[in-house]
């Protein structure tokens, strides 16, 4: 089998979360939250670690960061920009704003641009329908957002 | 969705019948008939009491290894239970008290029918040509059903073809029944499959969805043996088999597993249990096989091998040799072998060094007998028959091989045999009894329980017992190492040194003792693992028994009664084995012995290597 090459900074920081959450495998949604939160995603060497530590199948693994739509095995863009696609969001013209962004940015959903500054992904409801079209920039949160606002939000990370 | 070893959600122990006496009692209508049932009880475990069979794809029940599968995940099992809008799955939908139920009015058969329409829908059309055609869950249900077209033209599944040395994943065929993950997590502990993705996306695959042979399966095929589609089938090697047979260079000699002769009768019709040697024989020789053999021989060949081992080990641990490891573990599955590798891998000097029998048939074969008959080892073709998927991933090990040519070429498993007799158009039923041909070909009664869980320690319980004490054993029958329980364990009485044994079968039970081991906590001798449930008798390439554990029991039974007529018993008795060791490797555990005879083991972990 292939062996895994990983930082040692990395495998230790990687050890200490899943530590902190007594080595539980039943915590194992909570370690890959805390583990994206740092790295940035869950590449397969990261989801290798987590099993070893957690004593389950990375298999498994696997299989729970594939069905969460939260979860990335590709890294994110410095600048993670969310657009809301539930449906309070998605009456109001969340479709074109993502469109927008796409065109503007050049890069399809769930892929980040050359430069790594912006990915895009697609979320459903943050919780802020009265605000909608929501889009969500790190921990940022942009409200009606019109198609015609996209060239401006972009241009202020772009300094 | 979040399934953990041991914090299991998909599958539930299953109560005992005493546990339910307990709980309250619940009285409902099914078909029109009244029934009375524990709390908890669910409707369709209600109707199976009933004698109603709801027809399923995705509920199974393996009984002695108290573990249900129920995801409610196929729909076919929806009964209509009145004044509910909706029908409901019966394998999860639990009794409540008056409920009137209906498991095939017409509003329940239409939504059947939808269903496996549905399901159909995304499925190939390839049933003609399919490995699993006449022995397939689904195909037999739609025929069942009365599927006569296609309503329903949707998205089809395109997946790549996986296919490893033992088995072959097709996941376009899969249903997503769930059951071949509980065999792999649940029962066997190896992890290997998981549900990824979701949605129509949604597919059981390895980590990354990488090749069955990078991951960490053992190929002990128990997920085959539950699948109830053509989505995982063994690697057929029945083709080449043909072939070789065909060709007149070549010499083809082949070895039958004990537990095949137990199971192969099933494929004809025959009451589960049937000993079918004679006949099988008969059809091996008819098929155009040189000469006909018996691993059971090797399984002899094996105990000398391995019970000198282990008294040796013993002696030197009674001595108080501290680098002496203990317990010694067997080494004659390969699928057991595999998983210690893959997940015990700082554990592998403990196993026995000993090869399976079907792999030192093979050496003996192709140079001991192959000098007998003057053949050249290039020209010798040595096949298997097992019972097993594993064995085939263990006939293509670099260890076993010289220059490039294996020691057994290939092995074809129980259900392959039976279809290749079916298509030479022989009726194993109707053909006459012939005896294996000589010299690898004769057994002891030991050789013969190697096939069922405890029957390896048994054997060698009865040969290392005589060497050690010089006495001879009053009685060969080692009962308290017998039955069906996961793990057992028993002190059989060397002459005042008592030897503690343990026997474990399925490789979730294996797990258990190996943890005990590590931990320090073990007090055995010796241990038997077998990796599938009940044995090699319940091999990934038998018959398919449908969770059916009493033909599991059944087929153990015929191994003892085979066990039970020899004339000899006990391994070192073997006239022939005696023979060898005279004629040809000297003593047991000898120089010659172990080059032909034994092994070593590899660390398949996955490391990871910190930069």
């Amino acid at each position: 089998m292939a062996k895994i090459k990983l930082a040692k900074s990395k495998v230790d920081k990687l050890v200490e979360i899943c530590k902190s959450f007594n080595n539980e495998g039943s915590e194992l949604i909570n370690v890959l939250h805390k583990a994206q939160e740092t790295f940035g995603y869950l590449p397969a060497e990261v989801q290798e670690i987590i099993a070893r530590e957690l004593n389950v199948a990375v298999a498994h693994v696997y299989g729970v960061v594939t069905f969460y739509s939260f979860f990335s095995m590709v890294p994110k863009g410095e600048f993670p920009i969310s657009i809301c696609m539930g449906t309070a969001c998605y009456v109001r013209g969340a479709e074109k704003v993502l469109e927008e962004f796409k065109r503007q940015l050049d890069v399809p959903v769930g892929e980040t641009t050359e430069d790594g500054k912006f990915s895009i992904s697609c979320l459903r409801c943050v919780g802020a329908c009265g605000l909608a079209p929501v889009v969500t920039i790190g921990e940022r949160v942009y409200g009606r957002v019109a198609a015609g606002d996209v060239a401006d939000i972009i241009k202020e990370y772009q300094s | 969705m979040v399934l953990v070893w041991r914090n299991v959600s998909l599958m539930r122990l299953a109560f005992s019948k005493e546990d339910l006496k307990m709980e309250k009692m619940i009285k409902l209508t099914i078909d029109n008939k009244q029934i009375e049932v524990p709390q908890g009880t669910t409707i369709y475990e209600a109707a199976k009491e009933l004698g109603i069979e709801i027809p399923t794809l995705c509920y199974m029940h393996l009984g002695d290894m108290g573990i249900e599968h129920k995801p409610g995940g196929c729909r076919i099992c929806v009964v209509e239970v009145e004044g509910r809008r909706n029908l409901a799955p019966s394998c999860n939908s639990k009794c409540e008290e008056g409920m009137v139920i209906h498991t095939h009015n017409m509003r329940v058969l239409n939504a059947r029918k939808t269903v496996m329409e549905l399901m159909l829908s995304d499925h190939p059309f390839d049933c003609l040509v399919c490995a699993k055609s006449g022995n397939c869950d689904l195909q037999t249900m739609a025929h069942q059903f009365g599927v006569r077209e296609l309503h329903y033209k949707g998205e089809q599944s395109t997946y790549k073809v996986d296919y490893s040395p033992s088995i072959i994943r097709d996941m376009d065929k899969c249903i997503m029944c769930r059951r071949c993950e509980t065999m792999c997590n649940d029962v066997q502990t190896v992890g290997a499959l998981s549900a990824v993705n979701r949605g129509f996306e949604s597919v059981v695959a390895p980590a990354f969805e990488m090749d069955l042979e990078k991951s960490t399966c053992t190929y002990c095929g128990q997920c085959v043996a539950v699948c109830p589609t053509g989505a995982l089938t063994e690697k057929d090697h029945t083709n080449q088999l043909i072939r070789d047979l065909a060709d007149p260079k070549k010499t083809v000699v082949v070895q039958t597993a004990p537990a095949v002769r137990a199971a192969l009768g099933e494929e004809f019709g025959m009451e589960a249990g049937t000993l079918v040697t004679g006949k099988m024989v008969s059809a091996l020789r008819r098929l155009g096989f040189n000469s006909v053999f018996d691993t059971d021989f090797a399984a002899d060949l094996t105990i000398m091998e391995e019970g000198t081992e282990l008294l040796e080990r013993l002696q030197k641990h009674l001595d108080g040799d501290k680098d002496v490891k203990l317990p010694i573990l067997t080494s004659c599955c390969p699928g057991w072998v595999n998983f210690f590798e893959h997940h015990f891998p700082d554990m592998k000097d403990i196993p026995s060094t000993a090869r399976s029998p079907q792999q030192m048939f093979g050496p003996i074969a192709k140079t001991y007998l192959a000098d007998k008959m003057g053949v050249k080892r290039e020209d010798m073709i040595v096949v298997s028959i097992m019972p097993c998927l594993a064995k085939k991933y263990e006939c293509q090990r670099d260890e076993f091989k010289v220059d490039g040519d294996p020691d057994v070429n290939y092995s074809i498993s129980t259900r392959e045999l039976a279809n290749l007799i079916k298509q030479a158009n022989m009726d194993l039923t109707t053909l006459p009894e012939e005896d294996f041909d000589n010299p690898l070909g004769e057994s002891t009664g030991a050789g013969v329980i190697f096939g069922a869980t405890g029957g390896v320690i048994e054997a060698a319980a009865r040969t290392a017992y005589e060497v050690y004490t010089g006495k001879t054993l009053e009685k060969v029958d080692f009962d308290a190492l017998r039955g069906m329980e996961g793990i057992r364990s028993a002190t059989v009485d060397f002459d005042g040194l008592p030897i503690n044994i343990g026997i474990a079968h399925g490789l979730g039970n294996a797990r258990k003792l190996l943890e005990d081991i590590r931990d320090g906590k073990s007090q055995y001798h010796a241990i038997e693992i077998m990796a599938c449930p009940g044995g090699c008798i319940g091999g990934g390439g038998q018959p398919l028994h449908h969770g059916d554990s009493s033909i599991l029991k059944k087929r153990a039974a015929a191994l003892y009664r085979e066990d039970e007529g020899k004339a000899i018993r006990k391994s070192h008795e073997n006239p022939y084995i005696i023979k060898l060791y005279e004629e040809f490797l000297g003593k047991p555990c000898s120089e010659l012995s172990h080059k032909l005879l034994h092994t070593h083991y590899f660390d398949k972990s996955n490391e990871i290597e910190i930069e």
